[in-house]
């Protein structure tokens, strides 16, 4: 089974498992992964999930969706790979893959 | 752009803001003498009945009574349960639809596409002549540039230099508190610390910071706009003051870093550091509109939280001897008490389009009330609603801070400055004992306290 790497503001890396079909959001909180907040549940509401995917690995997670560009917008912390976690959804394709977390989730 | 706009944006460059807001009174004043039409709404007060004893259709939750007299909870449970969207046809601010449960409401919220925040977010409407423009009543593109302008103030870097600086303020307010003797809670403790952050936020002088947080209420409620009961002339005059003090502000500042002066963390320094914003007090109504947007935001909100949650642990003193007992819920409990109040009721919006809303027909041009505090005592999404629970798992998802794209740009340094207030309160107190029932203001709007007396007792090993 594969992993993915969250390493948090100051460096600290968390690793977890992925789960099939189930939302980089959803890994993160079920994982305990600090720093991944997912106020809304999924709903990309919220923006409390925003991590920033390492360039190599944007072509696996794909594009942001409208919506989750709007809520992207109102983020201070946003970079170029940024996501939405809860849009992103996990396969075993992204095995390895590692993203980093922002100092704060909006 | 027509010419009278041209001439519009023209005049309201050149005439003074407070000029223009002396000149809307006047008219207004003049209206209201003639016109029965242009008058606010008078709010007396009676016994709210029972709502098993009133039809579902007659119910109206735009009554500022509702939430004084303790009868929201029951109100709003049957709505949930009965009528979930539920369509109020001659209130005093007239029609409106009313989403109770937690899902209509965050479904509605997240999609500005079909549902406008404009002209106004609360159920009435500001007076003529001062419908400021402010963001959050605003859909995007627009909303979103004005937005970005000024939550600067509120980001991660900002947020890290103001930490200390409310830990300070913090501190002197409560080792000020008298000991073992009754005293108001809202005066001394809520409405002085937000009046002490508000005035650090704008870099306001310091000793004219409570007459901030007054300004703010006055422009924030009026009869006609949530119900209170403050008069049209009152807010005018906020309004005039408010102006006034906000350009002395701005000049002063500009004045100072001019000079050679280092910029502050403040919200004037930072809009008069961005491009977009530098040349703000030439776009009077946008200037004043998104500065009082920021005060208001910042004043009735945590203000009434830091009440509501002494209030609460008295209620629930199980929560409270488990908190003393792990301080680490600090954080969760944050949330929860956030939940638990709901400082805000609501949020209007108005549909764009013929829609459905949980099988519900609404028509374009529609107006929907967004009641949030109905949504976060939802027993569809949180057990045991009612209670105060500070380790509940999904304290978090509580909806008092709204969601999509208006959801509130203050929400990090509201949850700060609580979870400070309390990280502070626990060094220094073994209780905090609520004397009697709290005083509750006059608004559908606003959940807020005007009076709590307290008694404080000091930990025994501080």
């Amino acid at each position: 089974m594969g992993k993915i790497t969250f390493i948090s503001h100051d460096g600290e890396s968390h690793e977890a498992p992925i789960a099939e079909g189930q939302s980089l959001m959803q890994i993160a909180t079920s994982n305990g992964i600090p720093g991944i907040d997912g106020d809304c549940g999924g709903e990309c509401a919220c923006g409390t999930c925003h991590v920033i995917v390492d360039s190599d690995w944007v072509s696996k997670v794909g594009k942001q969706g409208e919506d989750e560009e709007e809520m992207l917008d109102l983020t201070p912390e946003r970079e170029t790979t940024s996501r939405l976690s809860c849009q992103i959804k996990v396969s075993e394709e992204m095995d390895g893959m590692t993203v980093h977390l922002p100092e704060y989730q909006m | 752009m027509s010419v009278l706009d041209q001439v519009i944006n023209k005049a309201q460059a050149t005439i003074p803001l407070h000029v223009q807001i002396r000149g809307a009174h006047l008219y207004s004043r003049a209206k209201r003498a003639v016109l029965e039409s242009a008058r606010p709404p008078v709010f007396t007060e009676s016994p709210i009945p029972d709502v098993a004893d009133v039809p579902l259709t007659e119910i109206d939750m735009s009554n500022p009574f509702m939430y004084r007299q303790g009868q929201w909870k029951s109100y709003f449970k049957r709505l949930r349960d009965e009528a979930p969207v539920h369509y109020q046809p001659k209130s005093a601010f007239g029609p409106f639809w009313s989403l109770t449960r937690y899902k209509d409401i965050l479904a509605v919220d997240k999609n500005h596409h079909l549902f406008s925040a404009e002209p106004y977010i609360v159920l009435g409407s500001p007076p003529e002549g001062l419908d400021v423009e402010m963001f959050i009543a605003m859909d995007p593109p627009k909303h979103d540039s004005q937005r970005q302008a000024v939550q600067d103030v509120v980001a991660p870097k900002n947020l890290k230099e103001l930490e200390q600086l409310i830990r300070v303020r913090v501190q002197e307010v409560l080792d000020g508190l008298p000991i073992d003797e009754p005293f108001d809670w809202v005066d001394k403790v809520s409405i002085e610390l937000t009046s002490r952050m508000l005035a650090t936020l704008l870099d306001f002088p310091y000793d004219q910071r409570r007459r901030l947080a007054e300004l703010s209420d006055l422009a924030a409620g009026n009869s006609g706009a949530t119900g209170s009961v403050y008069e049209l002339d009152e807010t005018f005059d906020a309004a005039v003051e408010m102006s006034q003090q906000f350009a002395n502000l701005w000049r002063d500042k500009k004045a100072r870093t001019d000079a050679g002066e280092e910029p502050g963390y403040d919200l004037i320094s930072l809009l008069q550091s961005h491009d977009s914003t530098k040349d703000l007090i030439n776009r009077p109504m946008e200037f004043i509109g998104n500065l009082t947007l920021l005060v208001v935001g910042g004043n009735d909100t945590t203000r009434n939280s830091m009440t509501g949650g002494v209030f609460a642990l008295n209620q629930y003193p199980d929560e409270f001897a488990k908190l003393k007992a792990n301080p680490k819920l600090i954080p969760t409990m944050v949330s929860e008490i956030i939940r638990w109040q709901t400082p805000l009721a609501y949020m209007c919006r108005v549909a764009k389009e013929d829609t459905m809303i949980n099988g519900q027909f609404i028509r374009k041009g529609d107006r929907i009330v967004m009641w949030y505090a109905s949504g976060n005592r939802d027993e569809r999404q949180f057990e045991r609603p009612d209670e105060l629970i500070i380790d509940r798992a999904n304290a978090r998802s509580h909806i008092a801070f709204g969601y999509g794209v208006h959801r509130c740009m203050g929400n990090r340094l509201a949850e700060m400055q609580l979870r400070i207030l309390w990280e502070e309160l626990l060094e220094r107190f073994d209780d905090i004992e609520v004397l009697q029932d709290p005083e509750i203001v006059q608004s559908n709007f606003v959940r807020g306290y005007s009076k709590m007396m307290v008694k404080l007792t000091k930990k025994q090993s501080a």
